[in-house]
Formats: C-alpha cells, structure tokens, sequence
C-alpha cells in the first residue's frame, strides 16, 4: 500500500479514509441507540483514532535520512496543506480558541487574524527560498548560510526555547483529554499521549508525522465542523452559520444591554470562591473597545503573532518537504485554506453557544433565570462536579445574572454539543478531535527539536563522519528524550510556569525572524551580525519578559513593572525583534562584506531553478 | 542589467506589493475598528466581521494569488520549473 505509486494514490487512499471514518461514526451513533454508554464511545473513538495514526506511523518506517528528515521531498502541494493545518493547530486552538472569542470578543480575535496572515510573511519571505536551499532544518539554512558553529548552535539555542515552551502546553493537552476520554488520572494520560505521539513519529520521521498529521487533520476538521453546522441549525442559527449569524451577533449586542456587562471585583471573587481559571463575560462580543491604546494593544497582538508564525520552526520545515519551490508556494496557500475552515468556524460556534446561554427566549437559556433552576439542570450539575462552571450569587436575588456565570474557556467546545441538545456520539468525536489536534502539533514540536539537536548539533558539530544509521540512532534517542521531558513537566503540572503558548512565538520572532529573512534578502548580512542580532534579540526579549511578568518580576526585580507603551508578556517580542535587527544591521555593516561565495550561495538561492544549496546530507 | 537581476528586482516588487496588502488586512483595517463597525456586511458590524473571517479570507486569496503571479515571472526570466506538482 506504501510502495510504489502511493504518492499517486494519495487522494485514493485518503478519500477511503475519510469514508471510514464517517462508516465510523455512524456505527458509533448506532452503538448509542443501541445502549452502549457514553463513556465507552468516548474510549472508541480515540482508541479508534490513535491505532490508526499508530498503524500510519508503522508503515511509513525508513531507514533513509532524506525521507527521515523531509520525507524524500515528495509530499503534494494540497496533502502538505492538511498536513502543515495540524501541525498549525493544536489541541489548544481546538478545545480554547472558541472559548476564547467567546470571554475576549473582538480583543480577543486579534489572535485569529495573526495566526492566520503570518502566512503571507511566510509565503513571501521564507517558505520558497528555504525550500530551494535544500535544508534539514531551520539552524541548518542559519548555519550554512553564515557559516560556522556557533551561528547554528545558536539557532538551536533559540529554536529550543520556543518549540519546547510549546510542546509542554501540547503534551498536556493530549494528557487532558486522554485521561477524560478514557477515564484515567491525569498522569497517566500524559504518558499515554506521549507513547501515542512516539509511536506516529519515531520510526518514520518527518515522512511518518507527515502521513499521520494528514489523517489526524481529516479527523479534526470533520469534528470541529459537524457539531458547528449542527447546533446552529438546533437553536435557530441556519443551516451555513458563517454568512447567516449577522442577526445572532445584533442580539448578543441587544441582550449585553439588558443584562449588562459588570466587572466583578477580584476581592468578591474571591470571597464566593470561584476556582482558578474560570472566566465570565464582561467584555461586548462585537464591539470594538474605544481609544488609541486599545487600538494598539489588538495591533500589537496581531503583529507578534504574525512575525512568530513566520519564525516558528516546526511549521516552516513542513514546506521543505515539497517536491519544488512552487509547490512550496502553493504549499502556503492551502495550509492556509485548511487553516481558515476551522478559524473561521471558532468565532461562529462562540457566537452560538453564548447566544445559547443568554437569550431566555431559547429553551437552553440560562442567564436571567432563577439559580435553584440552573442548578438542576443535568450538564451544569455535571460540569460544576469537575470545578468547570460555577456560579456566584453576587448580589443575592437569587437570579442568575451575566456576571455570576463562571466558566472554563474549554467548555465552550467540549459541552457546548450537549447543550444545544446534539447526541452524545458528537461528543465523542470531538474528543477525538481535540486528540489529533494536540497530537499532531506535539509531534512536529518534538521531531522540529530532535531533528535540530541530531542533525545540526550532533551530526554536523559533534560528529560530520557519522554513518546513515548512527545518525538516525541518535535522532531516534533525541526524540524519545525530548518526548519524555516534555511529557516529565506536564505531568508535574508545572506548565503554569512556563506561561502562555504565545511566547512561543515571542521567543521565535526574537531570536529567528530577521536572521531568517536577511539572511535571504540583504546580501551583506555577515556572520558576526546574525550570531549578535541572535544573542541581542533573545537576551533582551527574554530579559524584558521577565522584568513586564509578575511571577518573574517580584523575585527578580523587586517588584511588579508597569509594562512600557503596553507591551505586556504576551508582546515581549515587539522589544526582541527591533534589537535583534538593529544589532544584526549595525554588526553586519561594521565587519568584512560576506566571501564572493557566500554572495554566490545568496543568488542561487533566490532563484527557483537549478541545484540546492544543501542536497542529501 | 542581467537576467537573474532584473528577475530578483521583479520579485522584489512583487514581494512588496503582497505585503502591502498584506499590512492592509492586517494592520490598517483595523486601525479604523470603532469607525467600521457603524458600517455593515452581512448582517454582521464591519469590523467584527474582519477580524472573525473578513481578512482571514482575504489573506487565503492574496496567498494564491500572489503564487499564480511569481510563477508567471519565473516563466518570464526563464527560472520556472518543471515537474508534476
């Protein structure tokens, strides 16, 4: 089946695998007519789900470096779409992004629309001229490119930092949902996650991830789109909810007016006990907030979230695996397509759940009602057992009011089928969404790490003689390594500690954006400049980050800082990135111009024909 | 001037053009949020409706479209590959 013509067969094979799955998923309706209970289908569908990726990974074992490191270079324009769309989405973008639009509004989709135009960056600047120079990895373009070891170890330096803040938050999300699927501890679900994501990407490498990343994308985006279509055509919302929700929005403004938007003070919060995490709406849904700083801060946001897109690792090696340089291009705008169903579809399914909740004229309204009422009602029972929704009766009427309704941002995805009254077979299958989604990010995270540390760190410092096998040996014992560290902290739970998935982009754009795009683009740029723009962009973000995030700033600088022009720790990149170019700029123009064949390299690169760079290594 | 430079200069332009509407969708659209959401697509205010798939869409098409026309300057200059991709 994976021999030969398969690359031909993709679409063959892939159609029949999304029949299955949907064959799937009407037996697991029938199962649940048939009295087979809730949970069991919860453990079917990702036991399911991840034996199939497991099986995928099997086959696509290798013994070849080029297929190990870019999987021969022979992925489709359209699959490396799907393909770069999971590993772009993760389990946090599936379960919290309609959480998030739906507590944060309009200040909250600047994220929405900076990790989506990051990939014009990455389409004009990077993606192509990466592709022809024929690289392994991102430090090996930085590496060969300036030349020398330490320009590439510190690519490797800056590359860890950010994938690995991601791949934690990753592990456990794979963690969370497999221990709630299949009724286990926390723990262990963490372990299981991470055997799952071993076993997709340890034998086979980028060309194992590459073929999981594809059905686990088919596999998301069929459980995050079912149940949007389905609850807005159950509370009213008709039947394509992207064009047709422009009344529903108008309402949700209407029924903020009557109920009010009130901020709760974090003493009475406290006093009524919320648990951590929790959030209410205080904030208008579609209205944008007023003044020249709020206009900043959402542009801020989205100009960190873009350049980080485009600096991220695990994402831009994805488009070294086409066969050309315009498929590397064509490559961008799919992933971008892909991307876009889902993106677009959070906002909607924000849209519907909180107009599901608020308006009283709909049978699942909750807000407005009489507390003792709510109570009864069996998910609210449910969620508020696991401390996912809480209610605070501030004022004591006995009513529910908007600012008394707490909820984990997560449950606006996981029960918000269950609200709008879908069958539980829905539920299941987005737990096996929110699966492949953490999977398949935490599996490019972690070979993006691994890769680096075999190939530039032990392959091309420690040792250039080492044979095809050592190579992949190491590679193989890196992953695991990596896996297992990741999955060591999530366990702890001490994720909290390493903050929020958007430094990960901060880090990247820091320490990446401008080596990356000058390297390519200013001819001059010299080695002594890219290892001091590195140092300089990643030290001063990272310093900076400490000095603006109170968990850092008290034991480290006595105190909490005002953050300076609202650059606060979610936007510690807008400090890194300009210094990295100035330093880079300045070094760069104060020594030697690069060597006629570095300037050579430069050109070559920039043109889609000819020889690579760097072929097989 | 050779061919590769007046290719890299054509590239360049283009580079240009993309990401100034790119900055458009991105940066300028939303300078101006509170003044478009008097205005309506839709059904939905303006801005919001931006911000939750105006631009998004925006950005997919100008991704194509700015594919479609690097390619056609790499067959102007002679650098367009072959292949079944």
């Amino acid at each position: 089946m994976f021999k030969g013509d398969f690359i031909k067969n993709l679409p063959k094979i892939y159609g029949t695998y999304t029949g299955g799955f949907l064959v799937f998923i009407i037996l697991m309706a029938i199962a649940e007519q048939a009295g087979v209970s809730a949970k069991n289908i919860g453990v079917m569908f990702v036991a399911f789900t991840v034996c199939i990726y497991a099986l995928i990974g099997y086959l696509s074992r290798t013994i070849n470096v080029d297929a190990y490191y870019v999987a021969g270079r022979q992925v489709p324009t359209v699959f490396n779409g799907m393909a770069t769309a999971a590993d772009w989405m993760s389990g946090a973008s599936f379960v919290a992004l309609a959480g998030g639009v739906y507590f944060g509004g309009y200040t909250y989709m600047a994220f929405l629309v900076g990790w989506t135009g990051g990939y014009v960056l990455v389409a004009t600047l990077m993606a192509p001229y990466l592709r022809k120079f024929g690289c392994y990895t991102v430090p090996d373009f930085i590496g060969t490119r300036y030349g020398g070891n330490l320009v590439r170890a510190c690519s490797v330096f800056v590359l860890f930092i950010a994938s690995f803040t991601y791949v934690t938050a990753q592990i456990n999300a794979t963690g969370t949902i497999a221990s709630r699927a299949l009724g286990i501890p926390f723990e262990a679900g963490v372990w299981v996650g991470l055997v799952s994501i071993l076993i997709c990407s340890m034998l086979g490498g980028m060309r194992a991830v590459t073929w999981t990343q594809v059905a686990q994308y088919i596999v998301l985006i069929i459980a995050y789109l079912i149940p949007v279509f389905w609850i807005s055509s159950n509370v009213g919302g008709g039947i394509f909810p992207h064009l047709m929700l422009g009344d529903e929005v108008a309402r949700l403004g209407e029924l903020e007016q009557q109920f009010g938007l009130v901020k709760n003070s974090a003493a009475d919060m406290k006093a009524a006990g919320v648990p951590g995490g929790l959030k209410y709406i205080s904030g208008s849904h579609s209205g944008v907030p007023e003044g020249g700083m709020a206009v900043w801060k959402y542009l801020s946001l989205a100009i960190c979230m873009m350049v980080g897109t485009a600096s991220l690792p695990h994402i831009l090696m994805r488009y070294f695996t086409t066969p050309s340089v315009r498929a590397a291009r064509k490559s961008v705008a799919w992933s971008l397509f892909f991307i876009f169903l889902l993106y677009s579809s959070a906002p909607m399914l924000a849209t519907l759940s909180k107009l599901a909740l608020m308006d009283p004229n709909l049978p699942t309204g909750i807000i407005g009602k009489s507390i003792s009422e709510v109570q009864s009602i069996e998910w609210v029972q449910r969620w508020s057992e696991v401390k996912q929704v809480f209610i605070a009766d501030f004022n004591g009427d006995g009513i529910l009011q908007l600012n008394e309704w707490f909820m984990r941002g997560d449950v606006v995805v996981l029960a918000t089928p269950e609200v709008a009254g879908l069958p539980f077979v829905i539920s299941g299958l987005v737990f096996a969404g929110g699966m492949a989604a953490a999977m398949s990010t935490a599996d490019g995270l972690v070979l993006a790490i691994s890769n680096a540390l075999s190939h530039d760190i032990y392959y091309k410092i420690i040792d250039p003689k080492a044979d095809t096998a050592k190579r992949l040996l190491v590679a193989r014992v890196l992953l695991v390594i990596i896996g297992a560290a990741g999955a060591y902290i999530a366990s702890f739970r001490l994720t909290s500690i390493l903050g929020s998935v958007a430094w990960a982009f901060d880090f990247a754009m820091s320490g990446l954006f401008f080596p990356l795009v000058l390297g390519v683009w200013w001819k001059r740029a010299t080695r002594q400049g890219a290892i001091a723009g590195i140092i300089a962009g990643i030290v001063s973000g990272t310093l900076y980050l400490t000095w603006v995030f109170p968990k850092f700033s008290v034991p480290m600088w006595g105190g909490v800082n005002t953050p300076f022009l609202g650059i606060d720790h979610l936007r510690f990149g807008l400090i890194g990135a300009p210094i990295c170019l100035v330093v880079m700029v300045v070094v760069s123009l104060m020594t030697k111009e690069p060597s006629p064949s570095v300037q050579k390299m430069v050109d070559d690169t920039r043109i889609p024909t000819g020889k690579p760079i760097l072929g097989k290594q | 001037m050779s061919n590769k430079d007046a290719y890299w200069e054509k590239t360049k332009n283009h580079m240009l053009v993309t990401l100034a509407l790119w900055a458009f969708f991105s940066l300028v659209v939303f300078m101006f949020g509170s003044e478009l959401n008097t205005m309506s697509f839709l059904g939905y205010p303006l801005a919001y409706y931006m911000t939750a798939q105006g631009s998004l869409l925006a950005f997919v098409i100008i991704l194509f479209w700015t594919a479609n026309k690097q390619e056609k300057i790499d067959e102007e200059h002679g650098f367009s590959e072959r292949g079944d991709d």
